[in-house]
């Protein structure tokens, strides 16, 4: 079996799309304060929210065709992506523990898709 | 130089590891709902768009799933607010453990030896970014 590009686009693009759907709901989280206003006239968190969802669709859209061991660790990618977001938009530091939880967690979830074919 | 006062870093510091734990019990809200959502599926069939918005509404184990899923967008939003993106959202990674246990415990799946080790190393990994995160 081998697996799609079409499918391997799809989770790549979820991927991408996710972590930037994690960057809106954190601006839009850092905008609230205690007014119900803060939330509902929120763009940034309703951003957040959709772009979240389209990230799921495609994901989903994307595992249902296609090897899993090939597909999972293209989850991955978007830890990466969040990675380099925080650091440019909200001048988060890379520090070592980052990098290494990072590589670890992507190389367990490369375990998790080889293991599961 | 600036000067901190030890307070404020010490309440940072709690809410920051506040942060982590709140994200980390939302990964297992996420692989039940998950696993909810798998099981309610099946009985949907081949709906279309609007037997699938039905679906989720009267299919108990598929509204269920969805709730849970409102459920970890709040708690995720509000840990957001103190903790670093760079750290909490990798750490959502901890799902793909809990639906393997979770699928090991329901579905009594089994577990080949890669599956372990790739667990095993995902939780060190959250181990580390979490520690990080909460210093």
């Amino acid at each position: 079996m081998t697996t799609p590009v079409s499918s391997m686009a799809l989770v790549l693009g979820g991927s991408v799309i996710g972590s930037i759907g994690a960057v809106f709901l954190k601006s839009g989280a850092m905008a609230i304060k205690r007014t119900w206003s803060s939330i509902l006239y929120n763009w940034k968190l309703a951003m957040g929210i959709v772009t979240y969802l389209l990230s799921s669709v495609l994901f989903v859209k994307g595992m249902s065709h296609g090897e899993l061991s090939v597909l999972f660790p293209m989850v991955s990618l978007s830890y990466i992506c969040s990675l380099v977001w925080s650091k440019l938009l909200f001048h988060e530091k890379v520090t070592r523990a980052k990098l290494f939880g990072i590589g670890m967690i992507l190389v367990g979830i490369v375990c998790l898709g080889l293991g599961s074919a | 130089m600036i000067t901190v006062s030890p307070e404020a870093t010490v309440v940072d510091h709690a809410k920051r590891r506040q942060a982590v734990f709140i994200i980390l019990a939302g990964t297992f809200l996420v692989a039940v709902a998950q696993l909810l959502i798998k099981t309610g599926a099946n009985r949907l069939g081949h709906a279309d768009l609007i037997g699938t918005a039905i679906g989720i509404l009267t299919i108990p184990p598929l509204f269920a799933g969805y709730c849970l899923y409102a459920i970890f967008a709040v708690m995720m939003v509000y840990a957001l607010r103190h903790g670093e993106l760079s750290i909490l959202f990798p750490l959502i990674s901890l799902g793909f453990v809990w639906v393997t246990i979770l699928s090991v415990i329901i579905f009594h799946e089994a577990v080949s030896p890669l599956k372990g080790v790739g667990v095993a190393v995902i939780v060190a990994g959250v181990a580390t970014l979490g520690r990080g995160g909460s210093h």
